[in-house]
């Protein structure tokens, strides 16, 4: 307990107990102030890179290429499919706390497929509030106070929060570019395996890993899983798997599941999302998949938070999935013709980016590029000290170039700041008409 | 509870985790601490047991008819609308529905409440509750829980780390109540509950099961509790349009000294009957609801969009019609109050004593009266309603709920001889209650 934790509870028993003698020494305004203390789980978690950005990008007249969803039209079946759903009447009632029925069958086809084994819909299988909602169930689930959490920089931001949250510890290892070469592909950058190695210790509870990674964009190969996975059961940690964008791989590259690597199953929680596979981010669905007896401990947390998921969008989702699996391997199935329709816009990004004379860092998969803005050589001197040099930028590019970003320094920890704080991430998602509006603003930098 | 939490990682290690191929994994726990104790649930227990039973559900409280058409036709609208409707909003509540929220209920509250403040949309009125508790519960902090209490407030507080204590309403005189107006808080045994640790009380008004609709000299008596003590309120109303025979809703924020230490909790499940929409918000003082966000931001950060665009058309059109015979909010507790009365009538023919609620979606019938032979090894040991309930459901294909489950272990022995009816269903549903009823007490 905090020592000023102690003083104030101190001083509570105290007017409790003497309430006369409390009243000349506090007004009822003070007394109240005190009890009104907050959980202290909570403290130094408020800030949020997405709340800060969100609302500076809001203005229609930006060119918003931050915050990670599509302006690009989710397919229309999903969206039939859930005008279809909620017009029948059970459909917009409650339905099965840990995964609508038609939801966990359908994921569970898709996955066992997947992963070439049967993935237990009612047993494996937890539906959340997206991705998000997942991340957050494992960690309450799995990870207590005193653990240690591994997390591979940069991440996407809320996994160091909710570790906090949990009473655990973040320990972070970054992503590093290979050296001597500039870096051009998202496989230039890399973990090292004797700095992983030397993150696993005896309060290590789990490491959390992101494929295809966000913001940077790599795709974890099987013999860099291989790596992990030999750790993780060296040590006998968990591993948490985000790949919400597990689609989104690009040509030359493959989107390998930890999960299916020999010991992983029963130590790994996958996540996957619906706003990611089908382009509906607003409807806010995701899953954990893992072996009973860690999906258990997630659906004890889901039954105690939120308890059930909103049953029509859940509908329409397994709808959406049964369609595709009915297509799967076939260039029509979105699965594959999104991430094909995303490789010709992440082309067109990298060369508006090229042509304004940076360097971007070409993603193997998801939607993000990173780029570095140092040739842009733009003075921020007169911004002040007090934040790294991206989120300033991307202040100052917003309000100013009218086009916005998020800075990449969201995605890593203190240590790692510097190392970072010429990049910022562009999400490529969007209009072939709003990245062409990126690119007259970074054509026309120079021109005030 | 607190004992068995500190030897549990001790008890753990004697027992290691093995899996299908005989691998261990983690010799030591693999759960957190927090999960420990709140893995049951009555809920996921008896409507497995409802469906496999394909029994007649007056269990789960929701509604088995339609939303009403209006916000049928916004949830299409906002599912046919723009693109933005399908991406994420913004995480605190879409934009338009913190507005229509914080317009409607400023003028019901007699105090301006500020949409971006002081209101925080969350996945229903659950989320809404575990926020509450997750933001401002902490180790060691004690909350008063009135019984009979919605199930999951007391594994919340467990997992908030506090410490649930419980006063429960009782049933006054000593004769047969026939009203849920019949039970009481009594304001002594409260405040025998209040100790230096107490941080928060949270109260259910209309209550479920019970129907009590809390008047406003119940509520004043909690509140200048709360303002004597420095608690805070947690007062959870997702009823609150539904009440009976002239029975008022009073909100505890519109007591003197109550808007800054009260958290409102509000569900667009029950109020427009779309129970599976999962739209519910706090709404609260700006520095209580600060707090919440941090916790809404790191667990879900964001709710649908669209379900929260047609919620959002719907309370405009309520703003407009409030007071109205069009009113939904005037004609959902009507046709409910015939239903209310159609499952009291059916209950009582067939010897049963419901307790008339005042408010809400719940009656509770007292089974005493009641001679079974629940002959059944698998629920020995589970209290009596428990089993009167699994039995009902097995050999008579009705589904209810035991009430003992709203009450603590230290006060359910006292109850145990209630079970809870749902009667927001269609009348065919009733009307097969009732004949199930009908044919059981003939046969007696």
């Amino acid at each position: 307990m905090s020592y000023t934790r102690r003083i104030l509870n101190a001083f509570r028993f105290t007017c409790r107990s003497f309430p006369t003698n409390c009243r000349r020494f506090c007004t009822s305004q003070s007394v109240m102030a005190s009890r009104h203390t907050h959980a202290k789980r909570i403290e130094g978690l408020d800030k949020n890179v997405w709340v800060a950005f969100t609302s500076l990008a809001a203005d229609p007249s930006i060119v918003n290429l931050g915050q990670g969803f599509p302006d690009i039209p989710p397919p229309s079946y999903v969206k039939d499919a859930l005008a279809k759903a909620a017009s029948v009447d059970r459909m917009n009632q409650y339905t099965r706390g840990f995964g609508h029925p038609s939801l966990v069958k359908a994921l569970s086809q898709v996955y066992g497929k997947v992963y070439s084994r049967q993935v237990d819909p009612l047993k494996e299988i937890l539906v959340t509030v997206g991705g998000y909602g997942s991340l957050f169930s494992t960690i309450q689930g799995l990870v207590d106070e005193g653990d240690e959490v591994i997390i591979v920089e940069p991440f996407f931001d809320c996994y160091v929060p909710m570790v906090r949250m949990a009473g655990a510890k973040p320990v972070l290892i970054p992503l590093r570019p290979k050296s001597g070469k500039k870096t051009v592909s998202s496989a230039d950058w890399y973990l090292d395996p004797d700095e992983l190695s030397a993150k696993f210790s005896s309060k290590t509870k789990a490491i959390i890993i992101n494929t295809p990674n966000n913001p940077i964009g790599k795709v974890f190969t099987r013999g860099e899983l291989q790596v992990i996975a030999d750790l993780c059961i060296k040590h006998d940690t968990l591993c948490f798997s985000d790949e919400v964008y597990e689609w989104l791989v690009y040509k030359g590259h493959q989107h390998v599941k930890i999960a299916t690597l020999p010991g992983m199953w029963d130590r790994t929680i996958t996540i996957g999302s619906a706003g990611k596979t089908f382009s509906v981010t607003g409807w806010k669905l995701g899953w954990s998949i893992g072996p009973e007896h860690l999906i258990k401990h997630l659906q004890t947390v889901m039954q105690n938070t939120l308890y059930t998921c909103p049953t029509p969008l859940q509908e329409a989702v397994a709808q959406g999935l049964l369609l595709n699996y009915k297509l799967m391997g076939q260039p029509d199935c979105y699965f594959s013709s999104l991430a094909e329709e995303l490789e010709g816009k992440r082309d067109r990004l990298a060369a508006i980016l090229q042509e304004a004379g940076m360097s971007p860092v070409v993603p193997e998969g998801g939607y993000f590029m990173l780029v570095d803005v140092t040739p842009l050589n733009q003075d921020l001197s007169h911004m002040g000290d007090d934040e790294a040099y991206d989120y300033k930028f991307v202040k100052w590019m917003i309000k100013e170039k009218k086009l916005a970003a998020i800075p990449v320094t969201a995605f890593v920890g203190e240590e790692s700041k510097e190392q970072f704080e010429k990049y910022i991430r562009l999400c490529f998602i969007k209009e072939d008409s709003t990245l062409e509006a990126a690119g007259d603003i970074l054509k026309n930098w120079r021109k005030v | 509870m607190g004992i068995i939490r500190i030897l549990a990682p001790y008890l753990t290690l004697l027992r290691p985790n093995l899996v299908q191929n005989h691998q261990l994994i983690m010799a030591r726990r693999l759960y957190a601490s927090r999960t420990i104790g709140v893995d049951k649930n009555v809920w996921v227990e008896f409507t497995q047991l409802a469906a496999d039973y394909k029994a007649v559900n007056l269990g789960q409280g929701f509604p088995d008819f339609s939303p009403p058409q209006f916000v049928q036709d916004a949830f299409c609208k906002a599912v046919s609308g723009g693109p933005q409707m399908h991406q994420y909003t913004r995480a605190f509540g879409h934009p338009r529905l913190v507005k229509s929220l914080a317009k409607f209920f400023s003028r019901v509250v007699g105090h301006e409440i500020d949409p971006f403040e002081d209101v925080l949309v969350t996945v229903g009125a659950y989320q809404a509750l575990f926020c509450a508790f997750q933001a401002l519960i902490d180790d060691g902090d004690e909350v008063i829980i009135v019984e009979p209490f919605f199930d999951c407030y007391q594994p919340m507080v467990l997992m908030a780390g506090g410490t649930a204590v419980y006063v429960p309403l009782r049933p006054k005189g000593g004769s047969s109540v026939l009203s849920s107006g019949d039970w009481v808080l009594s304001a002594e045994e409260l405040t025998s509950k209040i100790t230096p640790r107490t941080k928060a009380i949270i109260i259910n008004t209309p209550n479920n099961p019970l129907g009590k609709v809390y008047k406003v000299e119940e509520l004043q008596m909690i509140a200048d509790l709360c303002i004597k003590h420095d608690l805070l309120c947690f007062s959870d109303e997702v009823y609150e349009w539904l009440t009976y025979d002239g029975a008022k809703h009073v909100k505890i924020a519109s007591l003197p000294g109550m808007w800054e230490r009260t958290v409102t909790v509000g569900s667009a499940g029950k109020t427009f009957s779309a129970t599976g929409w999962k739209v519910g918000w706090a709404i609260s003082s700006g520095k209580l609801i600060k707090h919440m966000k941090i916790i809404h931001q790191n667990s879900v950060y964001h709710c649908a969009t669209a379900a929260q665009e047609a919620v959002s058309h719907g309370f405009d059109r309520e703003y407009e019609l409030f007071g109205t015979p069009e009113s939904y909010f005037q004609q959902l507790p009507a046709m409910l109050h015939q239903k209310r009365q159609k499952l009291a009538s059916c209950l009582r023919s067939v010897g049963l004593q419901p307790v008339m609620p005042e408010g809400g979606y719940f009656m509770i019938t007292d089974i005493s009266s009641v001679n079974v032979d629940l002959n059944d090894e698998s629920t020995k040991n589970e209290s009596y309603d428990f089993r009167f309930v699994k039995w009902l459901i097995k050999e008579k294909g009705l589904a209810t709920i035991p009430v003992s489950a709203f009450f603590s272990p230290e006060h359910s022995k006292e109850f145990d001889k209630y079970i809870r009816f749902c009667f927001v269903k269609e009348d065919s549903t009733l009307e097969a209650a009732e004949e199930i009823l009908r044919k059981w007490s003939q046969k007696e």
